[in-house]
C-alpha cells in the first residue's frame, strides 16, 4: 500500500479540497470520492441536471506514425482504418489471449494522429504494451501535461454551449479539437455515466480556471468518484479491474459491439481464435445484470447461486442504484442461466437473496445520437 | 449515553442497553440505503460485528458495544434505513440487549470525552 504522501495529486487537487472532497487513494492518486452532498445526492444531479467530473488521473496520449489507425487494428479489435476524422470509438486492447488488458476511448479530434484515453490504474502498463507492440511503427506521446474534465447529464449541452457553441450540434461520439475557454481543447461527446455530456481534455495549467468556471453554472456541481461508479453500474457499463479483467474476453463481457464486423471476417486481432469460436459456440460464462429482489446489496466477490443453491458465478461489481431504489449487481454466470427474466440467488454474508437477471443498462441511457 | 471508539453509543435502562451508531458515524458512512440488524436472541460478546450498514458505496461491520443478549432489533430500518442519518442517536437505534455486565458501560467515554476523542481523529 501506498501512504497518502507517494499518492500523485491531478491538477485540481486543491479545487477537491477547497470544495470540501473527502480524498481516497485512486488509481495511484488522491482522488475525490465525494463532496458535501455526498454520494446519493451527487449521482441524483447528475441525472437531473449536470456533474462536473475530474477524471485527470485517466490517461491521455497521442499515437503518431505513417498509418497508426491500421498499426492500432494489431492490437485491438475495431475498425480503425474506418474512424472518421471526428469521430471516436470504445475499443479494448487485447492479449494473444483474446483477454481484455483494458478499455479505451481512440478518437480523431484532428489530423494529428490518434488521441487514446485509458483507465488511469492501466495507464503505465497499457503504453508498455502498445510501444512493445507497435514501436516503431507508431511513436506514443502521453499527454501528462493535460487535465481531463467529464461534464455529464442532461443540462450538460447547454451547459458548455455558453463556452464551446459549437458543442449542441455534436452528436455521441463526435470528437473534435478547437479552442474554448481561451485555451486549445480535445473534446468528445461521451462520457462513463450513461448521460448525454462531453469529456474535456485542456492543459494542466488551465484546469481550475475552467473547473471553475463550469461549477460558476448552477446548473452544475462536482461529482466524486462514488457516484461515477454508481452511475456507471446503473448505465451498465463494465469497470476494468472489477467485471473485466486480463482473463476476461469480449464475448464473455458482453462487448461484443467492440469486435467489429470486418475484424470478425478476417479474424486478425490478437486471441481472435478464441473470441471467433466463443462468438460461434458461445462462451462457458456471460456478464449479466442483476437486480437483488431481497436482501443487502451484492457487491463485488458475492456469490451467484441457482434456485438449487448450487453456486453458479459470482458478482464483479454492485450496490445500491440510487436512480431505481434498490441494488443491482453485475456478474459472471453460464450462458444458460444469462437469459432475461432468469431467477438466481446472490449470498451476501452467508444469506441468500433472490435476484433476476435483467437487460443492461438498468437505468436507460440518454446519449444524443440525432441533433 | 455512552460511547466507543469504534462510534457505537448505548444507553442504558435496567440491564438493557439501546445501542446504535453516533451522529459522526453516520455522517461519515453518508446516505445509508441498508442495515442488516442482528437476530433477536443472538449472544454477543464485546467487540463482536453485531450489524452491517451500508451506503451507496461500502458496507460497514457495527460492533457490539457490551456483551449481552440480543432482545429486540429495530425492524423499523430495514424499510427506512435513512433513519440512520436522520436520528442515528434516537430512531436509528439498531437494537436492545440485555447486558451481562454493566461495567462495561460505565468504562466507555462519557459524551465530553467522546467528543474530545473525535476531536484527535
Amino acid at each position: 500500500m501506498s501512504s497518502e504522501a507517494d499518492l500523485k495529486k491531478t491538477p485540481l487537487y486543491d479545487a477537491h479540497v477547497a470544495a470540501g472532497a473527502r480524498m481516497v487513494p485512486f488509481a495511484g492518486y488522491a482522488m475525490p470520492v465525494q463532496y458535501r452532498d455526498g454520494v446519493l445526492r451527487e449521482h441524483l444531479w447528475t441525472r437531473e441536471s449536470a456533474g462536473l467530473f475530474d477524471v485527470s488521473h485517466m490517461g491521455q496520449a497521442k499515437l503518431r506514425g505513417v498509418s497508426p489507425l491500421s498499426a492500432f487494428e494489431e492490437i485491438t479489435p475495431g475498425d480503425f482504418i474506418g474512424l472518421a476524422p471526428g469521430k471516436q470509438r470504445y475499443s479494448l486492447l487485447l492479449n494473444k489471449k483474446g483477454g481484455i488488458i483494458d478499455d479505451l476511448m481512440a478518437s480523431r479530434p484532428d489530423d494529428d494522429g490518434l488521441f487514446v484515453i485509458v483507465n488511469g490504474a492501466c495507464k503505465d502498463n497499457d503504453f508498455r504494451v502498445i510501444d512493445d507492440e507497435l514501436a516503431p511503427q507508431v511513436t506514443i506521446e502521453r499527454l501528462e501535461n493535460r487535465a481531463l474534465l467529464a461534464l455529464q447529464g442532461p443540462k450538460a449541452a447547454e451547459v458548455l454551449a455558453k463556452h464551446i457553441p459549437e458543442a449542441a450540434g455534436k452528436v455521441f461520439m463526435d470528437s473534435w479539437a478547437t479552442t474554448g475557454f481561451g485555451v486549445d481543447v480535445l473534446i468528445s461527446r461521451s462520457g462513463y455515466t450513461g448521460e448525454d455530456g462531453y469529456e474535456i481534455s485542456i492543459p494542466a495549467s488551465a484546469a481550475t480556471d475552467v473547473w471553475n468556471t463550469l461549477l460558476a453554472d448552477e446548473r452544475v456541481k462536482p461529482i466524486g468518484l462514488g457516484a461515477r461508479d454508481s452511475l456507471r453500474l446503473e448505465a451498465g457499463l463494465p469497470l476494468y479491474g472489477h467485471d473485466v479483467d486480463e482473463t476476461v474476453s469480449p464475448v464473455e463481457a458482453a462487448l461484443t459491439f467492440a469486435v467489429s464486423k470486418k475484424r470478425r471476417d478476417a479474424q486478425d486481432f490478437p486471441g481472435a481464435a478464441r473470441i471467433v469460436r466463443e462468438l460461434a459456440e458461445g462462451p462457458s460464462r456471460v456478464r449479466v445484470g442483476l437486480k437483488i429482489l431481497s436482501g443487502a446489496p451484492a457487491r463485488e466477490g458475492a456469490e451467484i447461486a441457482d434456485t438449487d443453491g448450487t453456486v453458479v458465478g459470482v458478482v464483479t461489481s454492485g450496490g445500491f442504484a440510487p436512480s431505481l431504489g434498490h441494488p443491482i449487481a453485475m456478474g459472471f454466470v453460464p450462458p444458460a442461466l444469462a437469459a432475461v427474466g432468469t431467477s438466481l440467488n446472490v449470498i451476501v454474508r452467508g444469506k441468500s437473496g433472490a435476484a433476476e437477471v435483467v437487460a443492461m443498462p438498468f437505468v436507460p441511457n440518454r446519449y444524443v445520437r440525432k441533433v | 449515553m455512552r460511547f466507543t471508539r469504534d462510534h457505537e453509543w448505548v444507553e442504558l435502562n435496567g440491564d438493557v442497553a439501546t445501542v446504535g451508531i453516533t451522529a459522526y458515524a453516520a455522517e461519515q458512512l453518508g446516505d445509508v440505503v441498508f442495515v442488516e440488524a442482528p437476530d433477536v436472541g443472538k449472544v454477543l460478546n464485546q467487540g463482536d460485528a453485531m450489524a452491517v450498514v451500508e451506503s451507496v458505496k461500502a458496507a460497514s461491520d457495527v460492533y457490539a458495544p457490551v456483551s449481552g443478549e440480543v432482545v429486540e432489533a429495530n425492524g423499523e430500518l430495514a424499510d427506512a434505513p435513512e433513519t440512520v442519518n436522520a436520528a442515528p442517536e434516537a430512531g436509528g437505534w439498531f437494537a436492545k440487549i440485555k447486558v451481562s455486565d454493566p461495567s462495561q458501560v460505565d468504562a466507555l467515554m462519557d459524551r465530553a470525552a467522546y467528543e474530545e476523542y473525535l476531536g484527535t481523529l
